[in-house]
């Protein structure tokens, strides 16, 4: 019974980082209608970022866990600024293949600047430790990771029900023409939305920096995980983004647990069966193509 | 010329022009006539037979062979992309499942290597039914990470079966088994041109498909799949075919190179694999044919010359030109040279008459 609860706990904690990331993907799918292969990149970003800026100014964990996120929304700005804006009115591959570039490029330099061996950083203080809450021994970093990927969850949540940006934004997620039909500048927030999509990634790359070996390929892999996410969730939905990713994060490490050789194996049937029964995916709704 | 991928983001309407529904990135198809349009096809075959031919001539063998696997290996990505308006970005699966399959042929069974590139194939076309299957339910955007996805799902088997595979280190020491020749078997010169009639076959059958019934049908889906429905053609059969036909082209070219190098790694199934050949695809030209080995010809080239100058950042250079295609020559090199081709025959025809 202990065990179910921690490999319980270690699902959602890694699920959090799934569901941010996700959350990033949808948003920025839902306005400009492109698919970052760049964010399993960003995701990295993130971690380096954390990890050299404590290594070179001693930047504490929580100050990183939003000077990071700010840093990447400015290199969101810069991408969608000067390149993702110049394809959005084409077919979406091309963009979808513009930011598989970038990706090749941001893996790279990082690779050779910082070299193939990860990056060390150390669970930050009060965060270290077990939780004892009866006979249960819990990790607390993962604790906090799950509570604090639950909360910019529904605060993100709240931020697209209650304001006015949000209205825009799952307005356009909804439909972008009749959005803009009805007198609504979509393009005003196109880059913002983009930022924040990245900066999203990012926030989840500094979370799981504790928790993960920091390496210029961390993205990589899990950059296919998250199409697989958007894929069960239903791409242009920003709820089931946050609920598959939380539902691959359990699968994951039940997978780890109880049938540790196919632990990858089975996010990806799982994506199979939603492909095979629920096209659309468990959140969206059929094309119409 | 109409490009394959639509340059407007409306799918409905977009290709209601009446040359919209042809193969036309062989050269100047709008402005000759069909008897001079199918003289040229023949050239275009007849120069690349060549091209193929002198190749080890001119470049160190090994590069040639990489250079003919890459460029079927593309050809057959253009297959789904240029032809069918499907981008694959799982045809690692294909490529790799075959590598290994090959050479597990070849080495636990000691049979010709064409025997066992052939075993490799079939196995690459038998994945390749459930794989499409699935995956024709989506398209566009959802197509290319559905693929993707499954193709990960395949790295990782093979990795998790790696007393059968090797697991990280790869199976090694494939034998180059050829009826005994030996010259074939230990000179690589000699072992191009036993394996190049097999890349030959792959082109010649993916040009045979898109200049076939079968082919213009693709084509019609690419540009109206609402309109090919409606015309009565049963598309997610087609799709599933072609998806299938491609994958055993890319597990042909999969095999050789596995045969070729003389071991199958993980790199082999990996996205970044995927990710080359689309690379190589676009760059070349999407929906050309020929754009392919043109592609494949530049990055394998170029791989090999950073690599032998010490150079580390290939993924820097690769994603750069990449970056810069996608920008700006989205018709890729040889759609680029036909379009200016066109251009200045259009050009002379107006001053002419």
């Amino acid at each position: 019974m202990s065990a179910f609860v921690q490999y319980t706990l270690q699902g959602l904690a890694a699920g959090g980082f799934y569901a941010l990331a996700a959350l990033g993907l949808a948003v920025i799918f839902g306005v400009l209608g492109v698919v970052n292969f760049s964010h399993g990149a960003c995701y990295m970003l993130g971690a380096v970022a954390a990890a050299v800026l404590l290594d070179v100014v001693g930047m504490h964990f929580w100050v990183a866990l939003v000077v990071v996120p700010i840093l990447l929304f400015v290199v969101g700005v810069l991408m969608e600024r000067l390149l993702v804006r110049w394809l959005l009115r084409l077919d979406p591959l091309y963009n979808f293949l513009l930011t598989f570039g970038l990706s090749l490029i941001l893996v790279d330099v990082v690779k050779r600047r910082y070299g193939v061996s990860g990056l060390p950083y150390e669970r930050p203080a009060g965060l270290d430790g077990q939780l004892h809450i009866g006979a249960l021994g819990l990790s607390t970093y993962q604790v906090f990771a799950c509570l604090f990927s639950f909360l910019i969850c529904g605060l993100v949540w709240l931020l697209l029900t209650r304001t006015r940006v949000g209205m825009i934004v799952r307005a356009s997620t909804e439909d972008a023409e009749r959005t803009r039909a009805l007198g609504i500048n979509v393009g005003r927030w196109v880059t913002p939305v983009f930022g924040f999509g990245i900066a999203l990634a990012g926030l989840a790359g500094v979370m799981a920096a504790p928790f993960r070996a920091i390496t210029a390929d961390m993205g990589s892999n899990f950059v296919i995980i998250l199409f697989a996410v958007v894929v069960i969730g239903g791409l242009g939905s920003i709820l089931g983004a946050v609920v598959a990713g939380f539902l691959v994060g359990l699968v994951e490490a039940y997978g780890q647990a109880y049938a540790p050789a196919f632990a990858q194996v089975v996010i990806f049937v799982l994506m199979a069966g939603v492909v095979l029964f629920r096209p659309a995916g468990l959140f969206g709704r059929e094309e119409t193509a | 010329m109409t490009h394959p991928l639509k340059d407007t983001s409306d799918t409905s309407e977009a290709s209601d022009t009446p040359e919209a529904s042809g193969s036309e990135a062989d050269i100047g198809t709008a402005l000759l006539r069909p008897g001079r349009r199918n003289a040229l096809r023949w050239i275009m075959l007849a120069v690349g037979l060549v091209a193929a031919l002198v190749l080890p001539e001119l470049v160190y063998p090994p590069v040639a062979m990489d250079i003919a696997a890459w460029a079927l290996f593309a050809i057959s990505v253009d297959l789904l992309l240029g032809y069918t308006g499907l981008l694959s970005f799982g045809h690692a699966a294909f490529w790799g499942s075959s590598a290994y399959v090959t050479g597990l042929i070849a080495i636990h069974w000691g049979l010709p290597f064409p025997v066992a590139i052939l075993g490799g194939m079939l196995f690459a076309m038998a994945i390749a039914v459930p794989i499409g299957y699935l995956s024709v339910r989506r398209t566009g955007i959802y197509f290319a990470m559905v693929t993707l996805a499954f193709a990960q799902m395949i790295y990782f088997i093979a990795n998790q079966f790696s007393g059968l595979t090797g697991g990280e280190n790869g199976l090694q020491s494939i034998p180059k088994s050829f009826f005994g020749v030996e010259s074939v078997e230990t000179d690589s010169f000699y072992f191009y041109y036993a394996a190049i009639g097999l890349i030959l076959l792959g082109v010649w059958a993916a040009w045979r498909i898109i200049h076939s019934p079968f082919g213009r049908v693709l084509v019609a889906i690419r540009d109206n799949p609402a309109r090919a429905r409606a015309l009565g053609y049963d598309v997610d059969r087609y799709k599933i075919i072609v998806f299938v036909l491609s994958a055993g082209l890319a597990g042909l070219a999969g095999g050789v190179f596995a045969i070729s190098h003389g071991f199958a790694s993980l790199e082999e199934l990996n996205w970044t694999t995927s990710g080359k050949v689309v690379l190589i695809t676009v760059l070349g030209g999407i929906g050309t044919l020929w754009g392919g080995p043109v592609g494949a010809a530049i990055v394998v080239m170029l791989e090999d010359r950073l690599a032998s100058s010490g150079f580390e950042g290939t993924g820097i250079i690769l994603g750069s030109i990449f970056v810069v295609i996608v920008l700006l020559f989205r018709h890729g090199i040889w759609g680029t040279a036909t379009d200016l081709l066109q251009r200045t025959m259009a050009g002379r025809r107006d001053q002419g008459d």
